[in-house]
This record gives C-alpha cells, structure tokens and sequence, in this order.
C-alpha cells in the first residue's frame, strides 16, 4: 500500500502530466500539420475574429438557439464542465500539495465550495449516464467507450470526495484517487476527453467558413 | 425486369430498388470496398475528418436539426451524428467489416438521407461539419461505382454536354432565340445578347432552365431590359452553372464544369457572374469549385439572383407600380441563406414588391431545409415517397404559415421548387409556389 502510494503521489505525477502535454502537444501538432498538407482551405478560411464570434455565442450559456432549445442540458453542461475544470485546479488540497512540492501556490478555493463543485460533477455524471440510456437517439449514439469515459470522468470525484470526508477506507480511497486522476489527465489527449482541445478549433472553424466566407451565422 | 424480381433483388433498408446502387454494388468484394475507402482516407482525409471524427462526443444534440429525423418520427437513425455512425465510424474503424450490404445502406443515407443543408451545424456544441462528413462517404461511394442511378445520370450529362440536361449546343441557343422571338411580342426592341465581349453581367443559369422552364430566360430577359443592364450569355459550353457532380462526389468533374463556366466568362471579358436563382449552383460555383481548381474565391464577382433583384431595386432601375397583393411567404433556401446570408437582401425584395409577408417559423439561417437539394430530388423516383415523408416537417411549418393567411410562397431556388411543389401537393397545403423573378416581373413597369 505504502509502495502504491509513493508511485502514485511521485514517478506516476509525472507520467501523467508529461504524457498529458506531450499527448495535448503531438495531437494538436499532428491535426496542423495534416491540415497543412490536405486541407489547406482550413488555413485558407480560418479567421481569427469569426472564430471567435462563433465561440463566444458557444461558451456563453443561452447565446445559441441551440442551447435555448435545450435548458436543461445546458444547465447542466456548463455546471458540470466549469466545476470539471475549476475543482481539481483550486481546491485547496491539491494548491497545498503543490506548495509542498514545488514552492508555488495560487488561490484555493474554500472547501465547501469544492465540496459542493465535486458533487455537481458526480450528479452531472449521473445525468449523463442516465441521459445516455434513457434518451433513444444518444442512446443509438453510445458505444461502450462512452459508459467507459463517464466513469473515468467520475472516478477523481467520488474518490476526491470520498478521502476529504474521511469515510471508511479513505486511504485506499486516497490513493485511488490519485490514481484515477492521473489516469484521466493522462486519457484527456488521447480519447473523446480531446474534445476539451478540438472544440475551439472545430467550432472556431465553422464560425468561419459561416462568417467570412458565407457571410451568416451559425448559433 | 419484373416487379417481382425486382423486389427480390432489393436489400435496401426502405425496399427500394435503385439500379444504380444495385447494379454499381454487384460489382464489388469486401476486399475492394476496404482497399477504396483506405485509400480514400489515407489520399483525402485530412484535419477535418479526424477532428470531426473525434471531437463528437456522440451527445444526440444534433437531431432536433435534422428534417430527416424529426419527420420521421425521431428515428435515431436519421440523426446527423447517427448517419456518421451509420456510414463514416465504420469506415474509419480498421476492423469494421465493409461488405456490399454495407455499401448500399451506406450509399442510401449518404445521398437520399441527408440534404447537406448544414442546418446541423449551427446545432452542434463544436460546430462538427457533418455535410462534409457525408459528401467524404459519397466521394467514397462514385469511387467505388455506387451511385443513384438518377443523379449518375446528371453527372453522366454533365461529363458529355457540359449541362445538366443533356442540352445540346444547338438547342441551347435555339432556346434563347425562341424566348427572344417570344418576348419581343411583348417588348419589341428586347434582345438576348449572345457573346457579346465586353459586357457588364456575364449571365448563367441552370440545365434544367432551358430544358423545362424556358419562361424563367424570358423573364430574366425582361427583368435585364428594363434594368438597363448589359449582359450576355455565352453560345458555347459554360453555360450551365449547375453542378450534380459535386453531390455524387465526382470532384474531378466539378472541376471541369466550374473551369468552363468561369472561362466562359472571362473570355466574353464579363465584369461579373449573375445567376439565376438556383441554390445548389450558387454553393457550386461560390463554395465548391472554386475551391476544387484552387481559388479561395471565384475569379471573378459573382452574385446571385437576390442580390442583383436588391440592387436593381434600390438603385431605382426597375419601378414596381403596383405591389403583389396576395400575401406571401419567404423559403430560405440553406445555400444561399446559410450559404451567403441572402436573407435580409432576400426580403428587401419581398417588401419592395409585396404588400403582405408572413414569416415562416424557424426561418433565415435555421430554416428547415426543402428536402430536395444535396443532390436528394435528382436521386430520382425511387426515392420520392421517402424524400416527401422525411420533410413532413416542412409540411407543418408551411401549414402554419398557410393559417396565418399565405397564399403564395416564394422561394428562390430551383432545388427548393422541387421539393417544396411535391410537398404541397403530397401533404395538400393549397400554396402556390413563386420564383422571385415571378414576381418581380408580374409587378414591374414594362413599358
């Protein structure tokens, strides 16, 4: 136990994080490059202020008929998606983990916020695990890899959850914690996860060809 | 071949029994099918298949976009993302065994299950381009010989005539001489220039125009004289700005249909392209292939019926002496509406010339698509009861407007005509269905 622990909180760490940035790096790079030798309309047609009048109506919640049509889950998908990013960022457990480490800190979160932002994730899970199998045509979408994803997403946060409250058993929960943390960091470039990355290109790139080239909009 | 052999043959998911399919997919071994699609990804697929592929996160929110899924009573099948599941995922996937039955459902949702209207875009969270995923199946399915017998035989035009239709040289300008003969019964001194250098409007229009709609030439004739405009149309080949090939996926063909048309122009030394009002060809030659020969953007200024009616409008050069007086309502049409943003210029003409206009509801960039265009009415036939139930939507939409008092609707756009005349007629609307040509020229001063 003590020697899992000593993996997970040292050598696996770095794994993680290294294979994260290489992985974030060489699949973006990958796609730039791939874009520059077969399709060159994407350099072509991509403008920087289309882009990001596409994504502004795409990140500000309620700023696309789309989103409108669909309150619930856009409720939901921006709750699930900013705590997502914000909780494992400035909790404050892991702020002081990093001063420990490396001498470097940044405001933390209070802990009840945390708290409160961790189970948003969990419930945002649940919603999705429960939309995936409730609703006909995202339930015709899912392959075994979605089921598979969701949980990865949710493991950091029952377990994260789970130690901070001290429940039974939370040491090995410490530790799966860790764990399951660096194995979602480390899953983030190189499965659906990646969506984080692609998304503002993607969109980025419609709001292009929409705005530049075909003078409408597309939100 | 009899009916009931016929039927025996049939693997289609609907039943329908498409030579074209049938015929091209009888040729085929799981072993070529793969080695095509292979190289097809590995020549063709860049950046925006990959990320397209691998940023949906398969969360459905693209259905409610789809005609195709809504009319036919939410079928997850015709969600956008489930037709990339249903055809692209599986190409992409090493291990996915590409049989001949494969191929042919494959070859049914790519062309007769998505218009390629894009509406879907403007849905999707990451803006995913699944037009664009569609057309890579079809480029797939015109390598592999499998396509619609119907619109391989627009294309097969195309590759012979350089038209559409089959239009032979001779006809052609045949035509423009009868519709000229005609219409000076009604203004003597109306001429159709034929390649005349040097002129301000370089005129192009569609196949089908001459073939089965010769009073839109003589109208847009009138539409020109009145003006004042000086324009020509070519004699020879380049005429025609429709494109079928670049909806079976054939881009070497596109290339050499939009290279004749904008050489056409340019050796009449043309100042710019108008065309007619045609949605698809507009995406052709404004979108398409440009791109394929390698331009950003078309060699020379073209634009679109809307906006040549919106200038000649504001500029006063055309008097509308007494307003259309039934009350209209307006069709988007996807290509030049999410295409080009047509929309406000489109209703400045509506309002010039109309005294009443309801709008259909979505509209603009959300309108729902005529269930013809992407190359879907020119499958033909065999696809004609299915293409009308998958639009009932539409159906709903333009009996709303129906209720609230339209009569007439305008929609500018051959491809849209198609569609949106078998819908009415399928779901018994009552509508009755305008070009904005007809309209500008029942209203306009003609002496």
């Amino acid at each position: 136990m003590h020697e899992l622990y000593k993996l997970a909180s040292g050598i696996f760490v770095w794994i993680a994080i290294l294979g994260f940035a290489a992985g974030m790096i060489g699949r973006l790079a990958h796609l730039a490059v791939t874009a520059r030798k077969k399709d060159p309309v994407v350099y072509q047609y991509f403008s920087f202020y289309y882009a990001l009048r596409s994504i502004l109506h795409w990140i500000i919640p309620f700023a696309s008929t789309g989103m409108r049509a669909h309150p619930v889950i856009t409720v939901v998908a921006f709750v699930f998606h900013a705590s997502l990013i914000v909780t494992p960022l400035f909790a404050a457990a892991h702020v002081i983990l990093v001063m420990e480490s490396w001498n470097v800190s940044w405001w933390h979160l209070p802990d009840p916020a945390a708290d409160v932002m961790t189970v948003l994730v969990i419930l945002g899970c649940l919603f999705f695990l429960i939309r995936r199998i409730v609703q006909e045509n995202v339930r015709y979408l899912s392959t075994p890899g979605d089921f598979v994803l969701i949980a990865l997403v949710a493991a950091p946060f029952v377990t994260g959850f789970w130690t901070y409250h001290q429940f039974y058993g939370y040491e090995t929960a410490g530790i799966l914690h860790m764990l399951s943390g660096e194995l979602m960091l480390l899953c983030l470039p190189f499965t659906r996860l990646f969506h984080m990355a692609l998304w503002p290109f993607t969109r980025g790139y419609a709001g292009s060809e929409f705005g530049a080239l075909r003078r409408s909009r597309d939100w | 071949m009899n009916p009931k052999s016929q039927k025996e043959e049939t693997n289609n998911k609907n039943g329908i029994y498409d030579a074209g399919i049938e015929k091209g997919a009888s040729r085929l071994t799981p072993e070529k099918i793969r080695k095509v699609f292979d190289a097809l990804v590995e020549a063709e697929g860049g950046a925006r298949l990959k990320a397209y592929t691998n940023a949906c996160v398969h969360c459905g929110l693209c259905s409610d976009a789809c005609h195709h899924f809504l009319s036919k009573d939410r079928d997850p099948r015709l969600s956008p993302a489930g037709k990339v599941k249903q055809t692209v995922s599986r190409i992409l996937n090493k291990k996915a065994k590409l049989d001949v039955d494969f191929v042919k459902q494959a070859c049914e949702t790519v062309f007769t299950e998505c218009n390629l209207c894009r509406r879907c875009v403007i849905y999707c969270p990451f803006g995913i381009d699944v037009a664009y995923l569609m057309l890579f199946v079809r480029r797939g399915c015109h390598q592999l010989g499998v396509v619609p017998q119907y619109i391989q035989d627009t294309a097969h035009s195309h590759a012979s005539t350089f038209n559409q239709m089959w239009v032979r040289d001779d006809e052609w300008i045949d035509t423009l001489q009868w519709q000229e003969e005609e219409a000076r019964d009604e203004i003597p001194d109306l001429r159709i220039p034929i390649d005349k250098k040097g002129s301000d409007i370089f005129y192009s229009l569609i196949g089908p125009e001459p073939k089965f709609r010769a009073q839109l030439i003589y109208q847009m004739a009138v539409i020109f004289h009145m003006a004042g405009a000086d324009w020509t149309v070519p004699s020879a080949p380049g005429w025609d700005n429709s494109d079928m090939c670049m909806f079976t996926g054939d881009m070497e063909m596109t290339a050499r249909l939009k290279k004749i048309h904008f050489e056409a122009a340019m050796d009449l030394k043309a100042k710019r392209i108008v065309m007619g009002e045609c949605g698809h060809a507009f995406r052709s030659v404004y979108d398409v292939g440009n791109r394929t020969l390698g331009w950003k953007m078309p060699p020379l200024p073209m634009v679109h019926a809307i906006e040549f009616y919106a200038e000649i409008l504001r500029e006063k050069r055309i008097e509308i002496p007494k307003k259309f007086d039934r009350p209209v309502a307006f069709h988007d049409p996807c290509n030049i509406v999410r295409g080009r943003g047509l929309g406000d210029e489109a209703r400045y003409v509506i309002n010039e010339t109309c005294s009443t206009f309801i709008e259909l509801t979505p509209n603009r960039e959300h309108n729902f698509c005529c269930g013809a265009g992407g190359g879907v009415i020119n499958c033909g036939p065999p696809f004609k009861n299915k293409r009308v139930e998958s639009n009932r939507v539409k159906a709903d939409q333009l009996a709303a407007a129906r209720d609230k008092g339209a009569e007439v609707l305008i929609a500018p756009c051959h491809n849209c005509h198609g569609g949106l005349e078998d819908i009415i007629h399928h779901y018994e609307l009552g509508l009755e269905l305008k070009f904005l040509g007809d309209i500008i020229y029942e209203c306009m001063k003609k002496e």
